[in-house]
Order: C-alpha cells, then sequence, then structure tokens
C-alpha cells in the first residue's frame, strides 16, 4: 500500500471511529425513547443521553475511601476496549488499517477484557451489591462469550477468513444467499446480544431493583466522569452489537476505502439500519419479562447451542 | 593445536552437575541461612538464566548427542540436544529463573537444617528436570525421570509433620509410579526384544513397529505420562499435592514438571513412533476436553487458592493435551502445514503456562506469608498492603484467562486457528467432532475467566475480611524480582509472537518436517498462514487501548475538570457492614456449583434460624473418587484379606506350604 492510500485509510479509520463514539449515546436515546413510546409515555428525547453526559462530567467525582487504582482507571480502560471494538468493525467502510490487528477472536478478547476489570472493579469497593454484580456478570458472560465466538466461527468458515473486512466483502458480494448454518447463528446472536448489553430479558438496563440488577449493581459505586465514560463505553458496546450483527448478516451499503462517493450511500445505509434495529430491540424489549437469574444460563445455554449447531450444519452441508 | 569448541551440550551438562553441587553446597551450609538464601539460591538462579539462553542457542543448531561413559554394561547414557528438549530447556530456565529467585526470599523463614535439605532436594529436582530433557535413552529417561518424582516427592513432604501433607506426598508417590511404570512399559514395548542396545532412542526411530505395537506403545506413554501431568482420571494427586507443597515447589511443579510429561509425550508420538493412527489423535483430543472442562469446573468452585491454582493446572494440561491430539489428526491426514500451527499452538501454551502458573504460585506464597491464610474467605483487600503482589498477579490473572494483549491469548487464537482451519479432513466422524471440540474449548476459555476474577478479586480486592489482614507486609526483594521478571515474561511473549513462532518453527521443522512460518514482513503481525484469513497485532491492540485511555483522559481532565472527594462507600442504608459480610469464595462460586450439580459431590451443612452461633460448611469433592479411587481401593482391601487367610506368620505353616509345594512339582516331574 502506498502512503497517499495508507493516509486516506487512516482517515478513514478516524472518521468511522468518531462518527461512532458521537453516534453511539445516539442510539440509546433512540432505543429509549421507542421504549417510552411503546409505553405510552413522551419520553425524554432522543439527545437526553448526551444532556446526562454533559452533567454527569461536570460534577465532582466521589470515591469510596478504600478505592484502588484498579477502580480509577477502569472506565477509562472500558471506554479504550470500546473504542477499539469500534475501529476493528468495518461499520461505514471495510478494509480499515486497523482491523489487521485484531480478527474477531481478538474482538470477542476486546469485550472480554473489558467485561473483567469492570468486573474487579466492582469487587473493588467490597460492598455486597459490587460483587453480587460481578458474580452474575459473569456468570452471564461465560456462556455468552463462547456462544458469540462460535457465531464468528460459523461466518468465518464460510468466507475462509477471521478478518471481518474479508467476512463483510465475502457476504456483500454475493447474491443473497440463505445459508442454514447462518439463520441459526443469527438466532444465537440476537439473543447473546441482549444478555451482553444487559437488555431485557436478562438484565434491565433501566432498574435499580437490588434483586434482579446486573451491569447497574457492578457501576452503583460510581459517579460523575467515570460513571459518564462507563455509559459512554456501554452505549458503544450497543452500537459495536448491532454493527457487528450488520456486518455478519445484512452487510449491505458498506463502502470500499478512498470510496468516498460511495461514503455517503453507506453514512445513509448504517442510519437507516440502526433507527430500524433500535426501534426493534425497543418493541422486543417491551414485549419480553425479565427472567429470574436461575433461568439467564438455560436462556444462554440455548444460544449457546444454537451457535454450536449452526458450526454443525456448516461441517455438515458445507453452507 | 586442537581448536576447544564448545558446544550447547556441554554447557547444559555444566549446568545440570553445577545445580547438583550447589545443592550439596547447600545441605553443607545448613548453618549458615543466610547464605543459602543469599548466595546459593541466587546462583542456581544464575544457572537458570545460562540454561535458558543455552537452549536459545541449542534452538538453531543441529542435533548434539553426547554418549557417557557411565550406565549400564552395554548401555551407557546417552544424552541429545536437539530443537524439542532445547525448546523444553528454555522453558524450564526462563521459568525457574524467577522461582529461584523468588525462593532466595521466600525461604528465609525457614529452619536452617530443614533449609540445608530443601536447597539439595531443590536443585536435585531442577538438574533431573533438564537430564529428563535430555536423556537420549530409556535407562537414562527413566533415572532422570524416577529422580524428579523422588525429588519432587521430598520437597512436597518438606512439612512433614502435618499428617494431611504425608497423604497428600503419598497420593502423589503411588501416580507417579503407577505413570512410571507405564512408561517404562513402553519403551520396552518400542525395544522390541531386540537386546539391551535397542534401549537408545535412536534403536527405537529405526525401529519399524506394526500399528498393534505401536498403538499399545502409545496407549501405554499416554497413560504414564497422563499420569503425571494430570489428565482425567489420573489428576487427583494435582489439589491435594500443590497446595501441601511450599509455593515456589508447587510453582515448580505445575509451571515446569508438568511440561516434562507434554514433552514426553511429544517426544514418544512424533520423534519415537512412525506409525499414527487417526483415532490417537481423537483419544487425546476427547480426553483433553475431559480434562479442560472438568479442571476449569473444579477450579471454580474451589475456596483455597492454591487448590484452585492446581485443578486450573489441570485445565491447561487439558488444553495442551487438546493441540496435541489435533496435531496427530492433522499429521495422520497429511495436513502438515495445519499439525504445525498446533504444534506450535501447543508448545506456546506450553511456555505460557510455564510463565502465567508460576507467577501465580509464587505470588501465592507471599499471601501465605503475609497472612499465613490460603483459605481466600478469610483474605480480601490485599491490593492496599501488598502493591507489588498485586501488580504482578494482575497481568498474572489476565495472562491465564486469555485476554488480549497478553500471552494467554495468543496460544488460544492459534488454536483456534487450527481449529477454523480444519474442514475438510476425509473422515466425517472428525468432522462432526472438531466444532463440538471447538465450543468446548471456547467455554472452558470463558470459564477460566470466571475462576480469575473470582481468584483475583476475592484475594486482592474488596475490604479486609480478617482483621489482622491490615498489618500484611508486601514480598521482599528476591521476591519481587522473581515476581517481576515472570510478570514481564507474561507480557513479553505476549507482544513479541512473531518473534517466538519464529523460534517455535524449528522445532516443528524438526517434528513434522514443516513450519509456520509467517506470511507477512515484520514483527508487529502474527498471521500464521495468510494476512487475508487472520492476523493479529498485540503492540497495535495495547498502543490503541492506551493511547485512547490517555487522549480520553487528557481530554476530561482538560475540558472538565479532575476533582475528586473521598467519601465513604455507600452502605445501601445499612450502616453495620464488615468486611465479613463480602461474597466469599464459596459464594462467588456458587452459580457454577449451582448450574453444574450433577458434577460434584456436595456435602453442606446449613444452620437453622435459630443457632446461636451459626455456622456453615460447604465441601465440593469430585465424584472420581468415589466412582474409581475408592472401588479400587476396596478391591485391594479384599484381596489383600484374602491373601491373608494363608498368611499366618508361623514359620511351621510356611514350612508346609513349602513342602505341599515341593510335592505338586514332584507329582509333575
Amino acid at each position: 500500500m502506498d502512503n497517499i492510500n495508507l493516509a486516506l485509510a487512516v482517515v478513514f479509520q478516524l472518521c468511522q471511529s468518531l462518527l461512532v463514539v458521537a453516534l453511539a449515546p445516539l442510539l440509546t436515546g433512540w432505543v429509549g425513547q421507542c421504549r417510552a413510546w411503546l409505553q405510552n409515555r413522551s419520553g425524554p428525547g432522543l439527545l437526553q443521553p448526551y444532556r446526562t453526559l454533559h452533567k454527569l462530567f461536570l460534577k465532582e467525582a466521589l470515591l469510596a475511601d478504600n478505592a484502588s487504582p484498579l477502580f480509577r482507571a477502569t472506565p477509562y480502560i472500558l471506554f479504550g476496549c470500546m473504542w477499539l471494538a469500534a475501529a476493528i468493525i468495518p461499520i461505514i467502510a471495510v478494509d480499515l488499517p486497523f482491523s489487521q490487528a485484531a480478527d474477531v477472536i481478538a474482538l470477542v478478547g476486546v469485550f472480554a477484557l473489558a467485561r473483567v476489570f469492570i468486573a474487579l472493579a466492582a469487587m473493588d469497593i467490597g460492598t455486597s451489591f459490587g460483587s453480587m454484580g460481578a458474580r452474575r456478570e459473569m456468570l452471564v458472560s461465560f456462556l455468552a462469550e463462547p456462544a458469540l465466538l462460535m457465531v464468528f466461527f460459523t461466518s468465518s468458515l464460510i468466507s475462509q477468513s477471521t478478518q471481518l473486512p474479508h467476512i463483510v466483502e465475502t457476504f456483500s458480494h454475493h447474491a443473497f444467499v440463505l445459508y442454514p448454518s447462518l439463520a441459526f447463528a443469527s438466532i444465537a446472536f440476537l439473543m447473546i446480544m441482549l444478555a451482553e448489553n444487559a437488555r431485557i430479558p436478562v438484565d434491565n438496563p433501566a432498574t435499580h431493583l437490588e434483586l434482579t440488577m446486573i451491569h447497574e449493581a457492578m457501576i452503583l459505586e460510581y459517579s460523575a466522569r467515570h460513571l459518564a465514560l462507563i455509559e459512554w463505553a456501554s452505549s458503544l458496546k450497543l452500537f459495536a452489537y448491532m454493527t457487528i450483527g450488520f456486518a455478519l448478516f445484512f452487510p449491505y451499503g458498506i463502502a470500499e476505502v478512498g470510496n468516498w462517493g460511495a461514503l455517503p450511500l453507506a453514512i445513509v445505509a448504517l442510519l437507516l439500519k440502526l433507527t430500524v434495529a433500535g426501534a426493534g430491540l425497543a418493541g422486543l424489549e417491551a414485549m419480553l419479562a425479565k427472567m429470574r437469574i436461575f433461568r439467564v444460563p438455560e436462556f444462554l445455554g440455548t444460544a449457546f447451542l444454537l451457535a454450536v449447531l449452526g458450526l454443525l450444519i456448516h461441517f455438515l452441508l458445507g453452507a | 593445536m586442537d581448536e576447544i569448541s564448545i558446544l550447547p551440550i556441554d554447557v547444559v551438562g555444566g549446568v545440570i552437575l553445577l545445580w547438583i553441587a550447589l545443592g550439596l553446597f547447600g545441605l553443607a551450609l545448613y548453618r549458615h541461612k543466610s547464605m543459602i538464601c543469599n548466595v546459593v539460591f541466587p546462583l542456581g538462579a544464575a544457572l537458570s538464566l545460562l540454561l535458558a539462553v543455552t537452549g536459545l542457542w541449542g534452538l538453531g543448531e543441529s542435533a548434539d548427542i553426547a554418549v557417557l561413559p557411565l550406565g549400564l554394561p552395554d548401555l551407557p547414557l546417552h544424552l541429545r540436544l536437539d530443537p524439542l528438549s532445547a525448546f523444553f530447556l528454555i522453558l524450564l530456565g526462563a521459568a525457574s529463573f524467577g522461582v529461584s529467585l523468588y525462593s532466595a526470599g521466600y525461604f528465609k523463614s525457614m529452619k536452617g537444617r530443614v533449609l540445608g535439605l530443601l536447597c539439595l532436594e531443590y536443585h536435585l529436582f531442577l538438574a533431573s528436570m533438564a537430564l529428563v530433557l535430555l536423556a537420549d535413552d530409556a535407562y537414562m529417561f527413566m533415572v532422570a525421570w524416577e529422580s524428579m518424582a523422588l525429588s519432587s516427592y521430598f520437597l512436597v513432604t518438606t512439612d512433614h509433620k502435618i499428617p494431611e501433607i504425608r497423604r497428600a506426598g503419598f497420593l502423589y508417590l503411588l501416580i507417579a509410579h503407577v505413570g512410571a511404570i507405564a512408561i517404562l512399559l513402553s519403551f520396552g514395548v518400542m525395544q522390541a526384544g531386540h537386546g539391551i542396545a535397542a534401549y537408545t532412542f535412536d534403536a527405537m526411530r529405526a525401529n519399524p513397529l506394526s500399528s498393534f505395537w505401536s498403538s499399545l506403545a502409545f496407549l501405554l506413554a499416554l497413560f504414564g505420562f497422563g499420569a503425571k501431568a494430570g489428565v482425567l482420571p489420573m489428576h487427583v494427586w494435582l489439589p491435594e499435592a500443590h497446595p501441601a507443597a511450599p509455593s515456589p515447589v508447587s510453582a515448580l511443579m505445575s509451571g515446569v514438571m508438568l511440561k516434562t510429561a507434554i514433552y514426553g509425550l511429544i517426544r514418544i508420538t512424533f520423534d519415537l513412533l512412525d506409525v499414527h493412527l487417526w483415532w490417537w489423535g481423537v483419544l487425546v483430543l476427547a480426553l483433553g476436553l475431559l480434562t479442560a472442562i472438568f479442571g476449569v469446573m473444579f477450579a471454580a468452585v474451589q475456596g483455597d487458592m492454591k487448590r484452585l491454582l492446581a485443578y486450573s493446572s489441570i485445565e491447561n494440561m487439558g488444553l495442551l493435551l487438546v493441540g496435541i491430539g489435533l496435531v496427530i489428526i492433522f499429521h495422520v491426514y497429511g495436513k502438515n502445514a495445519l499439525a504445525a500451527l498446533a504444534l506450535t499452538a501447543t508448545l506456546y501454551h506450553s511456555i505460557n503456562h510455564a510463565f502465567f502458573k508460576s507467577l501465580l504460585f509464587i505470588g501465592t506464597g507471599s499471601i501465605l506469608h503475609a497472612t499465613g491464610e490460603r483459605n481466600m474467605g478469610h483474605l480480601g483487600g490485599l491490593i492496599r498492603r501488598m502493591p507489588w503482589v498485586a501488580a504482578t498477579l494482575l497481568i498474572g490473572v489476565l495472562s491465564i484467562a486469555g485476554l488480549p494483549p497478553f500471552n494467554g491469548f495468543i496460544s488460544e487464537w492459534l488454536l483456534l486457528q487450527a481449529f477454523l482451519l480444519s474442514p475438510g479432513l476425509p473422515n466425517s466422524h472428525i468432522n462432526m467432532l472438531i466444532p463440538v471440540a471447538a465450543a468446548v474449548i471456547a467455554l472452558a476459555a470463558a470459564l477460566a475467566a470466571y475462576v480469575m476474577v473470582k481468584f483475583y478479586g476475592i484475594i486482592f480486592l474488596g475490604q479486609y475480611r480478617e482483621p489482622g489482614l491490615e498489618h500484611a507486609h508486601d514480598a521482599g526483594g528476591w521476591e519481587r524480582a522473581g515476581l517481576v521478571w515472570l510478570a514481564a515474561g507474561c507480557v513479553a511473549l505476549g507482544l513479541a509472537p512473531v518473534y517466538v513462532v519464529q523460534k517455535l518453527d524449528l522445532v516443528t521443522k524438526m517434528l513434522l518436517g514443516q513450519g509456520l512460518g509467517n506470511s507477512t514482513s515484520g514483527w508487529l503481525f502474527i498471521a500464521p498462514v495468510d494476512i487475508e484469513r487472520a492476523s493479529y497485532s498485540p503492540v497495535y491492540f495495547l498502543l490503541a487501548v492506551l493511547g485512547v485511555m490517555l487522549v480520553t483522559a487528557w481530554v476530561v481532565h482538560r475540558y472538565y475538570h479532575g476533582r475528586v472527594r473521598r467519601v465513604p462507600a455507600w452502605d445501601c442504608g445499612f450502616p453495620a457492614q464488615n468486611g465479613r459480610m463480602q461474597d466469599t469464595a464459596e459464594g462467588f462460586g456458587q452459580p457454577i456449583r449451582r448450574l453444574f450439580e450433577p458434577f460434584f459431590k456436595i456435602e453442606r451443612e446449613v444452620p437453622s434460624p435459630f443457632d446461636a452461633q451459626p455456622r456453615y460448611h460447604g465441601q465440593t469433592d469430585d465424584q472420581i473418587w468415589f466412582f474409581l479411587y475408592l472401588p479400587i481401593k476396596q478391591l485391594t482391601v479384599r484381596l489383600s484379606a484374602w491373601t491373608s487367610l494363608i498368611q499366618h506368620g508361623r514359620i511351621h505353616v510356611y514350612l508346609l506350604y513349602t513342602f505341599v509345594t515341593l510335592i505338586v512339582l514332584l507329582a509333575f516331574v
């Protein structure tokens, strides 16, 4: 790759990352607004997450007396990991230079790294909620993580690559083919996305009811800018999962690097997909009820089995 | 005048002799405790480093052979240093360097006489492990193997006045010897009755065996080395012996000694035997999967930190076995590039495990010294009292949980790539097995993260669970040096995979005739097959995360503010909380215990609500004890009881037996 192309690719990379970081709270706001409409409320408006973030950044950070450096570093690590995830995924353009540094297995690793740090930080203060949240989060993740890996494996086997850009290229350049293995994988992915992003039916992002919360229990001790970064990282995570879903199962409209003409179309396609997916998520959440914590392993076990089934079908049928 | 050239094998031999000499020196110095600690152990560590460097040198050379004028008539001792032994010597040297440095500080509090003896056993243990790796005939191998087992047995039973430790040591010795018999028989099969000179490995390489005898030799070797490696169902000694041994010894046993079993299995399978059958691979793969998932499941419910690490070692040995199984399968079907990938992953994981498991074990040693407590439920909050141990162990925990950009991730990544490249094997049964195996590996890796969050969170984070913990002291100078070396190794192995894979290529080329290579130019990206298929760059990864963290922190502090106020933690409206109300290790493992209930044998005593002094007791045991070992024990007891019917201890009865035997024999003649 010569220098001009490389520079162009880096510009694309930066644009995509900044766009994602800026857009992520909007997606959370949109999902919240849809939920409000479905519940017959008028809702806080699309920009509420930005207002919340701004308010939190302005506040004075309160730290527990016994908080260790790990506790203070975790929000930044979390934000860094989610930013990295957003840089790997082909969101508006494929073949970004950074995507070679980490493939889908490393992407699962990034999510795992962030999760381990937030769980450790939750245990740092030593209140009962923190470690309860950490324990539940690890319970959810130890089934969701391998299931996610299996979903990635299925698409990697079809496209002969673990690089996301190549997976996207394979899928988007083909005529529309229905892969039976991917059908299983997509259902599994939906279930994993709900669990990993602390959505109903696994967790409820709007709850602070002691006995049911998972994610909120872990971040109970955070305040001000630390909390803001964690919230922002959570919305980035939701954004990342949605775009992974698009990349794997509906990769149409993503631009090539350097193809400026295709870029507006790519952004419009992305916004359209996000609007539909966000509304769909809100609809799903409005229809489902939160399940008991010990039903969660069954739910995720189903996701895991579906993902493995998808992989097996690929091995058996080669499709 | 002839130029005297020194070969790597000479240096390794010198290191072994000097280790033995140092051990004897330490024994003689038992009155001068500080000499042993400040001179003998650091010198031993320097020798370890020399060994590692020599191994690195020997890795690039062709095989060196030495024949010692010792041994049996017609069978002198043969030594040989080839790339495979050189790699494991590097592993031994690099891990034991850190552990020996650490030992210099750790054993200071020990009584002089015990310390002198321990110093001898410790260095003999190191020397015999190096000899196992060098041995080039069955006799030398068995002598070294048994010295290794015996010296480690004595090290395990250092605190032999405690009955449980004696019991643990006995169990270890018993299983080690059952395994050793199987290995000896395996050598016997490979020697194939060709006289004593055929016990050299060279003769075994040259000796073609039919597939039946090859399979027999392989199965015996798998059993024997499996017993040492803690493969199901011979794993029972590990969780008993590791907690019993002093921490640096546990570190060496888990980090290095278990790898000698992997070395032995690789040596016999790929070097000495030339017939390979596909079902060997399936067997090893299945055993590895069972062992891995079993180990991590039990690690999740442990309350004792060293037992937890021992079960985690079982899991990691399972992963290594999975790697070896894949190598066999790919090799049988002639896919040598894939076999090279799986072998690289296996060897990479071996050295990774040597670093992070040694690190975690010596870390528990510091905690044990500082608090006198092995039960995690009585620890907590130590990150504030022991920053060095906490920081280095955080690296170890992240590595063992297989998180990027540390070393555990890379071997896992390589292993998963091997799975992903496997479609197209001609055997459809194996094609069905492979995705299931990949799923189990992913599950084990995710559970390992659970285990490690539990390990680190319960020990280091939160509030002090007991009042004495606020006086815990951090590790001393030597101990810090050992911890930092091993942690730095985890980081370096994680950041420079291209260099490591290049070195490992020399081993895979020797065993499979094909290396992995790296299809990219430059040292930043590892791409085992093709950059289009898969690539990973830990350096960029780390730089990106760190860069974003720093920029974010700068922006937040610059455009908003950096004000912080320290306040008491929120008490949820219940001010009487104390450190004892946090999650214990049992509490943290409860979801796993509940989820996998059928696999555990659980005994629980739950207090009634009216107890004045409520006491909770929970014990989770291994079902295998009850299904396998106790029946064997009962059978043995019953057989002995039957034999005792004819044993009276009276001399005239025995004379009668002799007489009857004589009559019977005469009747036949």
